[in-house]
């Protein structure tokens, strides 16, 4: 029998540096990674053909169980098609909170993916401050929401209620001392010598393979492609904000890691200017009949039951017609595609998840490198089953 | 005819004689025929002006009524010109598609994803195995005709000690309410009425 080279590990589906239930099939020759394979999959949940079966209301649940670790972040992408199929508005406050609670979700998930990273690499300290940090985070998402993770908060139109009283302030508070633990976090990090050996030229990847890849977000800007659709093209307000978009050099895991910091304090930066400029108004826009109606106006308007009674029952109908709409996600552009028959129901929802597309290059990324940066390249691309696997 | 995308609408019509070009909501809409897909690509790759170099996604849909059963839809973006585009290819239930793998890497992955959820089938493509659905899964489960509930259900037989795989027994059917229309009557009533001539 002629003797392979070659050993062949299961990394995975249940190991705790995989970050969720995936199955890496590793060739390994000594410890050198000859070829992964991953095998995907194990979270599939038919997300997408359960959502061809539920109304537009009942369909936005199931965003957050998507990239469960940011969760309003994918109900916008959905809010935003419908709006752009529906052809609606939405009031200046109900964009400022959706651009808010979107950054918030920005910084819940580089805090989990930049500290469990850190410590697949050997670095205990860090994932205690940042889950310390995002635990307030998710004390602002249950204010608002009723629910620490699944929030279902973004609405088409706009968010389903108003901030409660002395929110923004404690947000503010948080804005406040945050970039101080950021600082904190990089006093530990960035110029560790053990962080550096795990983390400089491991995972590289140049520009023209990042574009050729399908990478997006902080994936693609750490290869030194300088491309965030919050800014080259805006949804919601966006455009009002100043803020400055993190572009790496190298395409490694450290450059990976430099930018999720820096967008950090930068989504921090938001989060004030939000708070300092937030409009008043109306959260949701109730001209046209995507809202449903205030309790007040029920006690008075047989009008006002009837359409609570069919918004809850049969729903809005969006007209026929199809869309992509992509936002910036944490972790790269997440996408949905939307088709409309003109019932109440989708047709068809795509959902384009930025992991997805990641993990795919995961051989082009690992190939050549020791086992132990396996668990390195992995974290840095910031993957999470709820997305990938849908 | 200035602006980018008018300019990139009339290169795309005069270069690779599609079947439809417009545009909706700011994106280009595509239709071409399959046997033209990968020169259409590589021009939309490769030329000046259009430069989609990037393929973000391709979506399967169903359309059991049509003729052509399938579309394939290929989501592109162009960094140059700050544009997307989507390509549609219709083509039937037997035929097959070229892959793009070879123009685009990451079709890889996504053109796995069409074959998982709808049994399209990719020429020359370099791995067309399933990728979301379970080790030995039959069926197509984003056809519009596979039930919502799957075919088979798993659970852990105590006696055989191992994984088993059997038929779906739903305790109680799955309850698609017919909300279209609860002031007309709903459709079961109505197909009740025609039966009863009309009453």
């Amino acid at each position: 029998m002629a003797e392979s080279k070659t050993v062949t590990v299961n990394f995975g589906p249940v190991h705790p540096a995989a970050h969720g239930v995936l199955r890496l099939i590793l060739d390994l020759d000594g410890e050198v990674v000859e070829r992964a394979d991953p095998h995907i999959g194990l979270l599939h949940r038919g997300t997408e053909k359960l959502i061809e079966t539920k109304t537009y209301l009942q369909a936005i649940p199931y965003f957050d169980r998507l990239d469960y670790v940011a969760p309003m972040n994918q109900e916008h992408a959905f809010a935003l098609a419908i709006e752009k199929l529906m052809k609606v508005d939405v009031p200046k406050r109900g964009q400022y909170i959706r651009v808010l609670f979107s950054e918030i979700g920005r910084l819940l998930s580089h805090l989990l993916n930049v500290t469990t990273t850190a410590m697949d690499v050997g670095a205990m300290t860090p994932i205690t401050w940042g889950f310390d940090e995002r635990e307030k985070l998710l004390d602002f998402y249950e204010e608002v929401s009723g629910s620490r993770f699944h929030a279902n908060y973004f609405r088409a139109g706009g968010v389903h209620q108003d901030l409660p009283e002395g929110l923004l302030e404690k947000i503010n508070d948080f804005c406040i001392s945050f970039p101080k633990v950021v600082d904190d976090m990089e006093t530990l990090l960035t110029e560790n010598r053990i962080f550096k050996q795990r983390n400089v030229d491991i995972g590289k990847i140049s520009k023209e393979e990042a574009v050729d890849n399908g990478f997006s977000g902080f994936v693609l800007r750490a290869s030194g492609v300088p491309w965030d659709l919050r800014r080259s093209q805006p949804y919601d307000s966006y455009e009002d904000f100043d803020f400055k978009v993190p572009i790496g050099k190298n395409g490694d895991c450290y450059d990976r890691y430099l930018c999720q910091m820096d967008e950090m304090r930068e989504s921090v930066k938001i989060m004030t200017q939000c708070i300092n400029n937030m409009p008043s108004g109306e959260v949701i826009n109730r001209d046209t009949k995507i809202a449903p109606p205030k309790r007040a106006e029920m006690k008075e308007s047989m009008e006002a039951i009837i359409h609570h009674f069919k918004f809850f029952t049969e729903g809005f109908h969006v007209p026929e017609g199809e869309i992509y709409s992509a936002v910036e996600a944490p972790k790269g552009e997440f996408g949905v595609y939307l088709i409309s028959d003109n019932t109440s129901r989708p047709y068809r929802c795509k959902i384009r998840a930025p992991g997805f597309a990641h993990l795919q290059a995961f051989n082009l990324l690992s190939k050549g490198h020791l086992l132990a940066d396996v668990p390195a390249i992995l974290g840095s691309l910031a993957i999470v089953f709820g997305e990938v696997d849908r | 005819m200035s602006s980018p995308i008018d300019l990139v609408v009339q290169t795309i019509s005069e270069k690779i004689n599609p079947i439809d070009v417009k545009v909706i909501n700011n994106q280009i809409e595509i239709i071409i025929e399959s046997r033209q897909i990968i020169t259409t690509f590589q021009f939309l790759k490769d030329s000046s002006k259009c430069q989609f170099r990037q393929l973000t996604d391709i979506a399967g849909v169903d359309y059991p009524d049509r003729e052509n059963r399938f579309e394939v839809v290929y989501h592109l973006l162009s960094f140059k010109n700050n544009l997307r585009a989507r390509v549609k290819v219709y083509i039937d239930e037997g035929s097959s598609i070229d892959s793009l793998t070879s123009v685009f890497p990451c079709a890889n992955w996504f053109e796995r994803e069409a074959f998982d959820m709808y049994g399209i089938q990719f020429n020359d493509h370099p791995d067309l195995r399933r990728i979301l659905t379970d080790y030995g899964f039959e069926g197509y489960p984003l056809r519009k005709d596979f039930p919502l509930s799957g075919n088979v259900e798993v659970r852990y037989n105590e006696i055989e000690k191992k994984i088993v795989y059997e038929p779906v027994k739903l305790q109680q059917d799955y309850r698609h309410f017919d909300i279209q229309s609860p002031w007309e009557g709903t459709k079961y009533k109505e197909e009740e009425q025609d039966r009863n001539g009309g009453k």
